[in-house]
């Protein structure tokens, strides 16, 4: 049948409320992203086109939420990332709010609290995993970190020193003082 | 020194980031690392990740790489590793649509979603059916529905979601499971029931009666889980919504006692629902109050959430927004812009006249940071101001001005101009203002869209004002120094003056005639066009191809010429026949409202010609004149239901009858519909429907000719639903064995009148000089007495009867309908009623002038 008609003003009982998540960086680069609606922002062009504004947006002001090109956004920030999750501008946003919640807590313990650029893709393999169990095509799965972390972190030793190149240790070595120095 | 600074911070950025730089074809050749046994589960993982990050990142794989490494990635089953294995899945999920034969794992994928290990299991049927199709389906059924039912929590969601994904392409295989999922919605986790009453709720989205068990068994003893909560909430005030009797009344009960949850979410969701139900709640101020508080809460979302909901609310009721006042007040400093913005709209939509300068002051202290559809929601603020206090026009018209001449996107800007727009032609005192601020706007307008559609009303506008010359300066500006398109639309803009002001046209010859020595085609044509027949002196010529173009609906134009040429090339095309575009309408309410992005509008004929396009001919009919909005045939709750669209063409009349089988238990076949005409109709083709599936639409098309005579093609039509009914089993919808009989069903009769033929429009404001221009066309007249005692009324009625909007109806005591229209075939028609009420009823006298006699007589018929 065709709706020619905007249906009322309620929301729509559907369970496919997420249109997209995305980590940028301090940058406004994207370091991970997901849509998942194939009506919004279809290709890579626009979605990058896309989060460059919302970055732009955002970066400077930390107000929680915005509204941006149809779409509701809430947002939260710690050091170099910012995490976004988007719905319709039609949705609750309460509802985004406890994916944004889910999505940056999980990260966070996956990281052991520094959440930071670094780490992050360090750990790029658990995050994917993460955002893969949070929301998929678009219907949350889970919102309850402690519950997404245990189905996402599942590496468990970390790996000895012996291990490491000399190349690997001495990188990590030279990064650690680069940051100290900055600092 | 800044070289050392630069490197410095190239190294910074590049340093952190491993994935940085990542060449395709390099990690592609990695991949064949994934061959060597052992696997190094750590190694493998940190390839596929890159390959992840890189499809992340936009990278495009030719199908022939993805299915490489997709081959590729199907050799790591054969590790153990639990992360790699999780890694394996997003891999296949994300390269399942670039890669070929993806099929091939799906053995692999069912041993592990039947397996031991727990964190394979959930992940792997997601996988799975993210890669299987419905026919593949059928192989893992059983799995599924054990997998509902388990007892781990991520197995049984997956299971749940994965369902709920498939069944837009396989929603009778999913119905079979709704079973399982019914079991579901009680389990004690919460988001296992919240995605069972997806799937479950799902499966009957069109089974309104077990829609309305579910919801009644479940608010009686709602879950846990907030988003179910919150999902149930839309349901029952979705059922609320369509329920006009007392029935609906436990829902909203339900939803109101929502409002009381613990949980914000679902606050919110019910505050929500309660506020734009279309029925008024009992009583708004408990969810109202709840919306108070948002206002006043820490968290930016629930400000936003609180001020956006009252915002909504003040088209409805002003009232209950206007005691939020003190709330909102407070708002208007906060430092989410978003939430600042709404605030200030909402206070100015419900404030009185003596607030506006301030807030106005406040909204321009922050509108350069707000983003463009905030600042679309302030322009329509204003525009509605514009409306509500006249008087204030030239301070709104200022800071629209202001607002126009900052930095925006083009929709921003051609918001301002909608609102300078409907401030020029509302408001006669603000015209010339209005006018002269456009003027300005378009010397410096980037968005060429935007400027040609101010010339364009600077040509309508310009020629009625005081004094229409200083416009011309400016309209032949933009002759000189813009693009092609700009400059043809002045052109037309600077005609306009031409016809409509004599004492111009001198000037105008000479502009018209620089014209057309211009370099673009399109300019040098209209400079031609338009001198050509401003020299002729005509005023007939001069009206209808400058001042009252028709403008035909352009997509329909298009098809209508591609079938001309396809048919008859060699005839003559009228473009008499091709619907016009509707002006379009937009609603009064005054909604504060962020906009949703809207769906494009379509006109109806519009929507229907795909459809049309099965019947074969159908082309030689010619182009579509006019397709009538649907009339049930059939009660609302029936077995089958039957509505009818009538698709007008020059000779021709398209019946399309859209038929719904609303029983699950059965199948219709060679569903047709056996018509009685009125004589002088002819049935020409008939296209049945094959088979009618339960709750899947399908259209019966009749093509009726029409009679010779346009007098005789008033009448009424009867029509009978002929089938055969297969009985099938519900659930899988498989018919049962044997023949299946033969039934009939009848359906409400209907009209073929004169509104279904005509295309009409209401008087303008010359109508007077049209309506005597036609004064040696055929007329018929008569004089009717009406049966209805109430003048309105009998006024609303011949409006139908001919078609017309009740746009058309002017005056108090004596009524007087003025109209038009063009009847199929393209003859042009005006009409012209007079109704008094005398003591026994309403006198009309009636009367009509066509180029074509019957079709003047045929609207005295019509009426008669």
């Amino acid at each position: 049948m065709v709706h020619t008609s905007m249906e009322g003003a309620l929301f729509e009982p559907t369970l496919y409320i997420v249109k997209g998540m995305c980590i940028l960086d301090i940058h406004g680069n994207r370091i991970l992203a997901k849509y998942y609606d194939k009506d919004v922002l279809p290709t890579v062009k626009e979605q990058k086109a896309f989060e460059k504004n919302l970055f732009n947006k955002t970066y400077k002001a930390d107000a929680e939420i915005i509204m941006l090109e149809g779409l509701t956004c809430v947002y939260k920030s710690n050091v170099d990332l910012f995490f976004y999750v988007m719905g319709s501008s039609h949705e609750n946003e309460l509802i985004l709010q406890s994916v944004l919640n889910a999505l940056y807590e999980s990260v966070s313990i996956l990281l052991r609290r520094n959440v930071e650029k670094r780490v992050l893709l360090d750990n790029l393999d658990a995050v994917m995993l993460a955002m893969d169990e949070i929301c998929d095509a678009g219907v949350i799965l889970d919102a309850d970190p402690t519950s997404i972390v245990g189905r996402a972190a599942l590496r468990t030793e970390d790996v000895p020193l012996g291990e490491q190149t000399v190349a690997q240790v001495l990188q990590s070595a030279k990064e650690q003082l680069k940051w100290s120095l900055l600092k | 020194m800044s070289s050392f600074k630069r490197d410095k911070k190239e190294e910074e950025d590049s340093g952190g980031n491993p994935y940085e730089n990542l060449d395709k074809t390099i990690v592609l050749q990695e991949a064949r690392y994934f061959n060597q046994s052992p696997v190094n589960p750590r190694k493998c993982s940190l390839i596929l990740t890159k390959i992840l990050y890189l499809l992340n990142q936009g990278e495009k794989l030719t199908t022939q790489e993805a299915t490489d490494a997709f081959f590729a990635t199907t050799k790591l089953f054969q590790s153990k590793d639990v992360m790699l294995r999780r890694m394996v899945y997003l891999c296949i999920k994300e390269l399942s649509n670039l890669a070929q034969d993806v099929i091939i794992v799906t053995s692999s994928l069912t041993k592990d979603m039947t397996g031991k290990e727990d964190l394979y299991r959930a992940a792997a049927i997601r996988a799975l059916c993210s890669i299987t199709d419905s026919t593949m389906l059928q192989a893992i059924e059983r799995y599924m529905k054990q997998a509902i039912v388990d007892k781990n929590p991520a197995v049984s969601s997956a299971a749940l979601v994965s369902a709920l994904h498939l069944s837009s392409t396989a929603p009778d295989l999913v119905r079979r499971w709704a079973n399982e999922a019914q079991e579901a919605i009680s389990s004690d986790n919460a988001m296992v029931s919240y995605h069972a009453l997806g799937v479950v709720a799902g499966s009957r989205r069109n089974d309104k009666l077990s829609t309305v068990k579910l919801v009644t068994r479940l608010t009686s003893s709602p879950t846990k889980s907030p988003y179910a909560l919150c999902f149930l909430i839309r349901l029952a005030a979705q059922l609320v919504e369509d329920d006009d009797s007392d029935a609906s009344a436990p829902y909203i009960e339900f939803i109101e006692c929502c409002l009381r949850h613990k949980s914000e979410m679902v606050i919110y969701e019910a505050a929500h629902a309660i506020v734009n139900l279309r029925k008024t709640a009992r009583d708004l101020s408990p969810a109202v109050s709840v919306l108070q508080l948002f206002c006043g809460s820490s968290k930016a979302s629930l400000r936003l959430a609180g001020a956006r909901t009252l915002a909504r609310l003040t088209a409805k009721h002003p009232t209950s927004v206007a005691a939020c006042a003190v709330d909102l007040e407070n708002l208007i400093s906060d430092p989410n812009r978003s939430v600042a913005t709404l605030a200030v709209t909402t206070l100015l939509a419900t404030g009185a006249e003596s607030s506006v300068d301030r807030l106005m002051k406040q909204i321009s202290s922050f509108v350069s940071e707000i983003s463009d559809e905030f600042k679309i929601v302030v322009v329509r603020a204003i525009r509605r101001l514009c409306t509500k206090f006249p008087r204030k026009h030239q301070s709104l018209a200022a800071f629209l001005a202001g607002m126009l001449r900052d930095e925006g996107g083009l929709e921003y800007k051609a918001a301002i101009a909608d609102a300078i727009i409907a401030l020029v032609e509302e408001n006669p005192d603000a015209k010339e203002t209005g006018l002269a601020h456009l003027c300005e706007f378009i010397e410096d307008c980037e968005h060429t869209a935007l400027a040609v559609r101010i010339l364009h009303l600077l040509g309508r506008e310009g020629p009625k004002s005081r004094q229409p010359s200083r416009y011309i300066r400016f309209i032949y500006n933009r002759v000189i120094l813009e693009s092609g398109p700009v400059r043809a639309a002045a052109v037309s803009a600077v005609a306009q003056f031409g016809a409509q002001r004599p004492e111009l046209l001198p000037n105008i010859r000479v502009l018209l005639a620089r014209c057309q020595l211009d370099e673009e085609d399109e300019v040098r044509d209209r400079a031609i066009y338009y001198s050509a027949i401003l020299d002729t002196g005509d005023e007939q010529l001069i009206n209808d191809y400058i001042v009252n173009v028709p403008k035909p609906n352009p997509i329909l134009l298009e098809r209508a010429l591609r079938d001309h040429l396809n048919t008859h090339p060699d005839e003559a095309f009228n473009i008499m026949t091709v619907p016009a575009e509707e002006e379009q309408k937009e609603s009064k309410e005054a909604i504060v409202e962020i906009e949703v992005k809207k769906p494009v509008q379509m006109s109806i004929e519009e929507i229907y010609s795909e459809q049309l396009a099965v019947i074969p001919g159908i082309d030689r009919l010619g182009p579509v004149f006019k397709t009538n909005p649907p009339i049930d045939l059939t009660e609302a709750e029936t077995e089958y239901r039957v509505r009818l669209l009538k698709h007008v063409y020059a000779r021709h009349v398209v019946l399309q009858f859209e038929c719904t089988n609303t029983l699950s238990d059965q199948i219709l076949e060679q569903v047709h519909v056996k018509l009685e005409c009125p004589v002088e109709y002819e049935i020409k083709t008939e296209l049945p429907i094959q088979k009618l599936f339960y709750d899947k639409p399908g259209s019966v098309f009749v093509v009726v000719e029409y009679p010779c005579s346009f007098l005789e093609s008033l009448g009424t039509f009867g029509a009978t639903l002929e089938f055969i009914v297969r009985d099938c089993d519900p659930t899988t919808g498989v018919p049962d064995p044997g023949e299946g009989y033969a039934d009939s069903y009848p359906l409400e009769e209907f009209e073929m009148g004169c509104s279904d033929q005509i295309r009409a429009r209401p008087g303008t404001d010359d109508w007077e000089q049209t309506w005597e221009r036609a004064a040696n066309a055929p007329e018929a007249s008569d004089t009717f007495v009406l049966s209805q005692n109430d003048i309105n009324e009998a006024a609303k009625a011949v409006c139908e009867h001919l078609g017309l909007p009740k746009a058309a109806i002017t005056g108090e005591a004596v009524k007087e309908i003025r109209g038009g229209g063009i009847f199929r075939g393209g003859a042009p028609v005006l009409v012209r009623a007079r109704l008094a009420a005398t003591p026994g009823g309403v006198t009309m006298q009636l009367a009509s002038r066509s180029p074509r006699e019957d079709v003047a007589q045929l609207l005295l018929a019509a009426v008669g």
